[in-house]
């Protein structure tokens, strides 16, 4: 194979697919969080293993991945136990739990790192918190004929081993328990009526976020954890407007997340001139949260932007309407053709006549010359649908619903651009 | 694999009496008083902050805020390299990690506002999205000739050792200015944080005062970035505030000691760190706030936890004295005025209740300690005091079971059980009421 490849294979590849792994675990999970209003449990946990890492480091005396593995998802249940119990027992806003109970456990745990310098440990605190996938190196044989043996599988980082376990075991976990899941994310009291305890669904969620955090911060660091959980599941709900479809679509863009952020990582820097590629890590943290961006602002159905093209559209089309209407009054009063100055009073400036007669000409419902505005036929049509339209329901305001004479007018102004067809035909009835 | 080093080997030298008394009382050598006289008024500072980030349920947009201060100082410190000043200058780092802080709050707000992102998310995206920029800035430093970015993993965990006088006095300035402030407009955040839309029609600039708010919450953070870390900082912000919560429902007082347990961690964090090697002053400044808050949390009058279970002990006590004379006043109605009961038919009669047979000999022993019953010939009879208390509570018990058949409708069959829990709790002006509106039911029969 050529040096390229073997490079890559070497150390890209081990990166890309540990942040990989570890985005799509984090993002199954993140669902759930998102849907609990639970964000920031993520970010609790994951600060509060620290004590539990360095404890089981100190009793154990090994960096035997399982054994620290064990103790930062002890300490992360305690957190998790420890904050409800603050919450219940000493009535605290849910937030100042979280806080008080993580910032205690993590300056506890930086503490006992310090002391456990003293003893030549060679624990690095800033990998626990931003990690290091780059540090994740596979060394299979060069040769092709070689590589293809089961052997070479024994010299995958053993990190790629335990983010294979978390993803699987979490794929499983939300596979198994989806109908739990939801029920008791969306309604827990209805969940504990029907027989799937919402507390205990708690519980369960938590030990296996837990241990998601503890399996993937080796990979990405504990803080950029919560990046993973959150930015995927945030962005996909925005997409979405369904459960199951949200969980899926957050495990694509996790996808992309961790390959676009380690990518950018490794060639964005070049790109701007600079030597050294950053920190893979802390690009896909970005990567995340930008996606949030990207999809607060362009989702198709939800994104800010197709909001405010929609009522763009909407105070087009009342612009429009309110034109017509105030012709066809005028038509009624004896004046075919009414001028912009005129129709300016009526419309409120003649920035918006100049905005709605161009609007409505383009769409061939009123013609333009040089004594004024006049409606075309087809533009009368759609006037004198408007005016019964304001007509029924201004009488059904008064008549039904009790408003004075005197303001039904007003109401019905407004709802006359928006009343569909069913609403009017029984807003009609007597 | 060694040995584990025996645990005298760790143990590190202890500080002479002399030394504690120097640190203790600002002698301790002129980096270490600015150091302590920072933290002290920063604690102090954040005390007061906090409480109304915590009336605000801002807890965790605080902790957004500080972690988002990393790619403000980092960004300032690259400019600074590049401009060719000395990019390790406090301020300057300082400014930026305010400047970063506050995009970030923005961020939270703008994201906030779309109705499909919750707070919660959006904190967490914030804290996670700006300190991974963080991360990406910071290995941009490492990469980059001429800085190396030693000094700036300090603001991640903090490290007062690092931290000479110049820093300390830029610490206390700023920690000082956020004490004037917040005590200056104590009587506008009140308002703000307990009415805010009583404050909007009474005139007062809600917003701004908001803006105000989280501009202090900012200095706090910033003030703390260099000696506690911009991880643990959020702590000094929540912690006593939470902690003062239990001990008082007054502003004033919450205000007052919020700030006294901020000032004393910040003593104490800094005093213990300035002492014992290896002891980080942001760690030790919170596990002291920790240790108070479980203080608080245990120990404080009216909501703690230990006050909580003595009430609720005490309150089943007294329901169980009530339920024991009533009964014994049922059969002394039942016998005659006077008459002598006898043990083992009270405690059969008590059986009927669900009680064991020493539980009933334990309170019969405690009714007469307290002169409630007295004991007879072959038994048991109650004294006047014992027997004015038996008649009430089954006064009362008639009375909730009358009213809640004839007025909340329920069968005759389900009243005795919910009657026995609330016979007990009855105030007087309450039982007045029962009394009416029971007698007026039968004056309109």
């Amino acid at each position: 194979m050529s040096p390229e490849m073997y490079r890559f294979i070497a150390i890209d590849l081990p990166a890309m697919l540990g942040g990989l792994m570890a985005a799509v675990t984090c993002a199954l999970l993140g669902n759930f969080l998102v849907l609990r209003r639970q964000a920031l449990m993520g970010d609790a946990i994951s600060h509060s293993v620290l004590p539990g890492i360095v404890v089981a480091f100190l009793v154990a005396q090994t960096r035997e991945p399982l054994v620290m593995l064990l103790g930062a998802a002890a300490s992360g249940m305690v957190a998790v136990v420890l904050i409800e119990l603050v919450r219940r027992v000493g009535r605290v806003d849910p937030g100042a739990s979280m806080g008080v109970v993580f910032s205690v456990l993590f300056a506890l745990g930086v503490l006992l790192l310090e002391q456990a310098a003293v003893r030549h440990v060679d624990l690095d605190a800033d990998c626990v918190l931003y990690g290091q996938p780059e540090y994740m190196t596979w060394l299979p044989p060069a040769q092709w004929e070689a590589f293809f043996r089961v052997s070479t599988l024994g010299l995958v980082p053993r990190q790629l081993w335990l983010l294979a376990g978390a993803l699987v075991l979490c794929a499983g976990f939300v596979a198994l328990m989806f109908k739990e899941l939801r029920i008791a994310s969306f309604d827990p009291q209805l969940a504990t009526t029907q027989g799937v305890s919402a507390r205990l669904m708690h519980y369960l969620l938590m030990v296996v976020v837990a241990l998601a955090t503890v399996a993937a911060f080796e990979a990405v660091g504990s803080i950029l954890v919560i990046a993973m959980m959150i930015g995927p599941a945030v962005s996909a709900r925005l997409l979405t407007d369904r459960l199951l479809s949200q969980v899926f679509v957050s495990v694509l863009l996790a996808a992309v997340g961790a390959v676009g952020g380690y990518w950018l990582a490794a060639v964005g820097p070049q790109a701007v001139g600079l030597r050294h590629s950053v920190s893979s890590a802390g690009m896909m943290a970005v990567v995340c949260a930008v996606m949030v961006g990207v999809c607060v602002l362009l989702a198709p159905r939800h994104g800010v932007l197709s909001h405010r093209l929609r009522q763009r559209r909407l105070a087009r089309r009342v612009l429009v309407e309110d034109l017509l209407t105030t012709l066809l009054r005028a038509r009624r009063a004896g004046d075919a053709s009414v001028t912009h100055e005129r129709l300016a009073s009526v419309l409120g400036g003649l920035g918006r006549v100049r905005q709605g007669v161009e609007a409505a000409s383009r769409e061939g419902l009123i013609d333009v010359d040089a004594a004024g505005v006049r409606l075309t036929s087809r533009g009368e049509q759609v006037a004198s649908r408007v005016l019964e339209t304001h007509r029924t329901l201004q009488r059904y305001l008064v008549e039904q619903v009790g408003v004075l004479p005197s303001h039904a007018h007003e109401t019905a102004e407004r709802l006359e651009h928006v009343v569909d067809d069913e609403m009017l035909r029984r807003a009609g009835e007597d | 694999m060694h040995a584990p080093p025996s645990l005298a080997q760790t143990v590190d030298a202890l500080p002479t009496w002399q030394e504690i008394v120097d640190t203790l009382l600002l002698r301790g050598g002129y980096n270490t008083t600015w150091v302590m006289i920072g933290t002290t008024l920063l604690g102090v500072a954040a005390g007061i902050i906090g409480c109304f980030a915590l009336l605000r349920k801002r807890a965790l947009v605080a902790d957004a805020l500080s972690h988002a201060t990393l790619p403000g100082i980092a960004a300032a410190f690259i400019v600074g390299t590049l401009l060719g000043t000395d990019g390790k200058s406090l301020p300057v780092l300082l400014v930026g990690a305010g400047a970063s802080g506050v995009l970030g709050v923005v961020v939270i707000q703008l994201l906030h506002r779309h109705p499909r992102v919750r707070e919660d998310s959006a904190i967490a995206i914030v804290l996670s999205g700006f300190f991974g920029a963080g991360i990406v800035l910071l290995s941009v430093i490492q990469g980059m000739r001429s800085g190396s970015q030693g000094g700036l993993t300090h603001f991640i965990y903090g490290q007062t050792a690092a931290m000479d006088h110049e820093d300390a006095i830029v610490m206390s300035v700023i920690a000082g200015l956020a004490l004037i402030a917040s005590l200056g407009l104590l009587k506008e955040f009140a308002l703000v944080s307990f009415n805010e839309g009583f404050a909007r029609v009474t005139g007062w600039p809600v917003t701004l005062i908001d803006l105000v708010m989280m501009a202090l919450t900012v200095l706090g953070v910033i003030a703390g970035l260099q000696a506690v870390g911009l991880i643990l900082v959020v702590a000094m912000l929540i912690i006593p505030a939470a902690s003062a919560r239990f001990w008082t429902d007054r502003l004033r007082l919450l205000v007052l000691i919020s700030a006294l347990i901020g000032g004393v961690c910040g003593y104490a964090g800094a005093a213990t760190s300035a002492l014992l090697p290896r002891k980080p002053a942001g760690s030790v400044i919170v596990l002291c706030g920790g240790a108070l808050f479980v203080l608080s949390l245990l120990a404080a009058p009216r909501r703690g936890v230990i006050a909580g279970v003595v009430r609720r002990v005490a309150l089943r006590v007294r329901i169980a004295r009530d339920h024991l004379l009533e009964q014994l006043h049922e059969m002394e109605v039942h016998d005659g005025m006077g008459s002598v009961i006898a043990a083992d038919r009270l405690v059969d009669a008590m059986g009927l209740r669900g009680w064991s047979r020493s539980q009933t000999r334990v309170f019969l022993l405690m009714l007469r300690l307290r002169g409630l019953i007295e004991r007879r010939d072959g038994g048991i009879g109650l004294s006047d005091r014992g027997r004015e208390i038996g008649a009430r509570v089954a006064r009362n018990h008639a009375l909730w079971a009358r009213y809640l058949i004839e007025h909340a409708d329920i069968a005759p069959s389900h009243v005795d059980w919910t009657v026995d829990r609330v016979e007990h709790v009855l105030r007087e002006d309450i039982v007045r009421r029962i009394e009416r509106a029971i007698a007026d039911t039968e004056a309109a029969r």
